[in-house]
């Protein structure tokens, strides 16, 4: 069992939580995931690793509630348990592996989107450690879907954060301010890192192709064990068919088949859908 | 001498094709008794050389018929740690029950029922043998939970070792809990049972732990005092045909649509997990796994068939499992090969377009090669595909490990005598070095790589 040792809900709808895992907070890095199991019946959900603390043990993650998994664990509270947390899985962040010396020729930009905003901070954080210092986009619906601006403040050179109705920041897209930085202000970017939602990324791609700038995303398709058992993850990159839970979560995004993906992330829609409104029947009637 | 074995209750097809419990019933304690009668007590038994593990199967046999069911209970474990899930998916047929002098005129000796009774008699009245060697301080760790890891495992524990079992699922068990459906293998009654018997010996077993990535095979040993490893972490890597529109969805591996049953439970409506309730369903292969996903098919409600593109002799199945499968329905569409799925515009399985084959001349496995005849093509009515091809070692662990050697699938090269690895002190048996075999080779590994590793540290501490 895996205790909840923090608990807080950052915006409607996405919570922050630190588990007690000590064995996965030893080895933790950023850009690897972990996979949850509430209890008994739970399914096992994936999650990317926001932050760890290895003296206390513990590992942070932000999740959004979508359908019954992440509602079941979002009904938790400080000091419960979880059955099975497991990890890290797949590799780390290629960013936080690379030497110091390659990666300070390098002018970085990360572009991050909606939940997908939580597991870039571990990134730009050990990067600024390094003393080296990076660009970030956010991208979220209005200023009050926003996370973690304040803790992006401390360790991005410039923070841009662009909302989708304009309440906040730059009104517009992600991919509009990207080009605007290239364009306009007349960037030059070697490496581009893309994590949100797969519309985005694929968005985010499509643009970064065109300028011929080397990106990196983090896929998320569904999975199911996350050790390269059962190839429900698998996506094509290039002509290759690879497993995104042991050879990911992180590939060069021009060679992804976005619609691939995306139409495979939407393979439980109904069968999740039905188990959702179970779900809420069953709370309407407790 | 009767010619026929006491036969053997099973659930009808059309009961069972509604359920996922188990399809035979095994034997009760009158019927056990009237077969254990048939087995003439061989003075040079060929059966006992034809098991992997060498369980006494006359004494047991014997013991068993004198009504001292404690005392079959106590000689099969000597040999195994797992008699009620080898008397159930044991290929008793080509091993103990294949070599029984008996089969020569008549129909075999049924050794497998006789031992799943005697394992399900001692679960059943709680009878426990923990008997084992005074601790002698010595941490071993095992890396993986599946039948060659808890064979290990538990011999080590009996020999006073102090045993550690790394899982890096949430369930222990490996295939047995994973791969192989609840109608065959229970998983409450019988694998949680026999795995809970190792933990009285004492073995530890911690999961959601993935050698490779949570610890390695450095840190156990280097941080955590482990002075021998056993790896035991199967051929789970699935294999696909490469063929146009596979990745469409309703296309899966069979370990993915079976874990989701087994493991995961998808069947039953009290568990999260989601499982594609294909109407259609078309499993590509033929082997036990091929067929457990048929039938597990079949329980969820489709139409659902096996594309073999070898003849029925070729068939690698258990006999057993390809005619519970038939008697259950699942059509068979032999000497016939998937060319191209077929997707619809949402991306959905659609159909499959296969050929018919023929059999031509003999390949390197001795079987005659299958040879697409032209223009055989037609289209197979289906929305869901399952792929049964095979599964590949993991490469995980030798990939993080400097020092274990593979060979050119994958499998680690292990000394035959004493199952040790290239890197001394570290051992490894079952599936990850043989590829998919079967559950009593994986244990006799296990049992090989536990003598070789007491050896070793006898050696070490001499
Ligand atoms: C490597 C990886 C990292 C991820 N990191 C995060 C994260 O940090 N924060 C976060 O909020 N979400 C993350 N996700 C997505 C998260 O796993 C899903 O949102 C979650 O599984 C939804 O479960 P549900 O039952 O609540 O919703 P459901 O109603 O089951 O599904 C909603 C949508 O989530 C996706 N999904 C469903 N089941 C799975 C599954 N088993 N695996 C992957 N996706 C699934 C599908 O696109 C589905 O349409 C990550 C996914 C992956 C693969
Ligand atoms: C569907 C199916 C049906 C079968 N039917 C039969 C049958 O009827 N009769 C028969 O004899 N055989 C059958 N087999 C084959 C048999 O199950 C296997 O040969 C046997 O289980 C192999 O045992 P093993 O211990 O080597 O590996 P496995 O049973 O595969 O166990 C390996 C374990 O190691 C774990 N693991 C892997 N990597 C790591 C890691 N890095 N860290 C920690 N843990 C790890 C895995 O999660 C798994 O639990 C069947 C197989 C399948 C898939
Ligand atoms: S373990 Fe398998 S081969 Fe050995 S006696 Fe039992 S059923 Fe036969
Ligand atoms: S070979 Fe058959 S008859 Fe002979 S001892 Fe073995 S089981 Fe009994
Ligand atoms: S999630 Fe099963 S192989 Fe990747
Ligand atoms: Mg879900």
């Amino acid at each position: 069992m895996y205790k909840i040792t923090r608990k807080r809900e950052l915006v409607e709808n996405i919570f922050l939580m630190d588990i007690e895992a000590r064995r996965v907070a030893k080895s933790a890095l950023p850009g690897q995931f972990v996979i949850i199991k509430v209890d008994e019946w739970g399914e096992r959900v994936p999650l990317t690793i926001c932050d760890y603390d290895r003296e206390e043990g513990t590992v942070t993650i932000v999740f959004q509630t979508l359908g019954a998994s992440t509602k079941k664990l979002a009904a938790l509270s400080e000091g419960d348990e979880i059955r099975d947390f497991v990890g890290p899985l797949g590799n780390p962040s290629e960013v936080v592996t690379d030497e110091k010396e390659h990666l300070l020729k390098k002018k970085i930009v990360f572009v991050a989107g909606g939940v997908g905003t939580a597991p870039v901070y571990p990134q730009v954080k050990m990067l600024k450690e390094k003393g080296i210092d990076v660009d970030v986009i956010i991208g979220t619906r209005s200023e009050k879907t926003l996370i973690m601006e304040e803790e992006f403040r401390k360790v991005a050179k410039n923070l841009y954060v662009c909302t989708d109705d304009g309440s906040y920041g730059f009104h517009g897209l992600v991919t509009d301010k990207l080009k605007e930085l290239m364009e306009v202000d007349k960037k030059e970017y070697d490496l581009c890192i893309a994590i949100g939602p797969m519309i985005m990324m694929k968005f985010v791609s499509q643009l970064t192709k065109s300028y011929g700038l080397e990106t990196i995303v983090s896929l998320n398709p569904i999975m199911v064990d996350g050790t390269g058992m059962c190839g429900a993850c698998r996506v094509t990159v290039g002509d290759e068919v690879k497993f995104a839970c042991v050879d990911g979560p992180e590939f060069n995004a021009h060679l992804i088949n976005f619609d691939e993906a995306m139409r495979r992330q939407s393979m439980y829609k109904t069968a999740e859908g039905k188990k959702n409104i179970i779900m809420e029947q069953k709370s309407v009637h407790e | 001498m009767k010619k026929n074995r006491v036969p053997v209750r099973e659930q009808k097809p059309e009961e069972r094709v509604r359920n996922f419990k188990e399809v035979s019933y095994g034997y009760n304690l009158e019927e056990a008794l009237l077969e254990a009668d048939r087995c003439i007590q061989c003075r040079n038994p060929r059966c006992v050389g034809a098991c992997p593990v060498a369980i006494n199967i006359p004494k047991f046999i014997l013991e068993l018929r004198n009504g001292d069911i404690k005392g079959a209970r106590d000689t099969i474990g000597e040999a195994s740690n797992l008699p009620a899930v080898c008397g159930r998916v044991c290929p008793q047929e080509e091993q103990c029950e294949g070599s029984c002098i008996v089969g020569i005129k008549g129909e075999p000796v049924n050794i497998g029922k006789l031992e799943r009774f005697v394992a399900d008699w001692a679960m059943e009245n709680r009878y426990r043998n923990t008997e084992k060697l005074p601790g002698n301080g010595r941490k071993v760790a095992v890396v993986g939970s599946g039948p060659a890891g808890l064979t290990c495992a538990g011999d080590l524990a009996k020999l006073g070792y102090d045993v550690t079992i790394f899982e890096a699922l949430h369930e222990p068990g490996g295939v047995l809990v994973y791969g192989i459906p609840e109608f065959r293998l229970p998983k409450e009654s019988v694998v949680r049972e026999e795995i809970s018997l190792l933990k009285d010996l004492g073995v530890k077993i911690e999961t959601n732990v993935i050698v490779g990535r949570t610890v390695t095979i450095d840190s156990l040993i280097e941080e955590e005092d482990f002075e021998g490893i056993f790896i035991g972490s199967g051929a789970g890597l699935p294999m696909f045909m490469g063929i146009k529109g596979e990745n469409a969805n309703g296309v899966m591996s069979a370990n993915e649509y079976l874990t989701r049953a087994n493991l995961m439970k998808a069947f039953r409506s009290d568990y999260d997990t989601p499982i594609s309730h294909g109407r259609k369903v078309a499993v590509v292969g033929a082997g036990n796994v091929a067929m457990d996903a048929a039938r597990t098919a079949v329980r969820l409600g489709a139409e659902s068939r096996i594309i073999y593109r070898r003849s029925e002799k070729e068939i690698p199945a258990r006999a057993e499992e390809v005619h519970h499968a038939i008697e259950e329905g699942v059509i068979m569409n032999l000497l016939t090969n998937p060319v191209e799925i077929l997707v619809d515009e949402k991306g959905f399985v659609k159909g499959m377009i296969c050929v018919k084959m023929e059999l031509g001349e003999p390949d390197e496995s001795g079987r005659r090669r299958p040879v697409e005849i032209a223009g055989s093509e037609f289209v197979i009515d289906c929305d869901s595909v399952i792929m049964s091809l095979g599964t590949s070692p993991n490469p995980l662990i030798a990939s993080t490990t400097k020092g274990i050697d593979t060979n050119r699938r994958g499998c680690i090269i292990i000394n035959e005598e004493n199952g040790e690895t290239t890197l001394p002190g570290v051992f490894a048996g079952g599936d990850a070095v043989t590829g998919s075999a079967t559950v009593i080779l994986a244990m006799s590994a296990g049992k090989k790589a536990a003598s070789g590793i007491h050896a070793y540290l006898e050696e070490k501490h001499s």
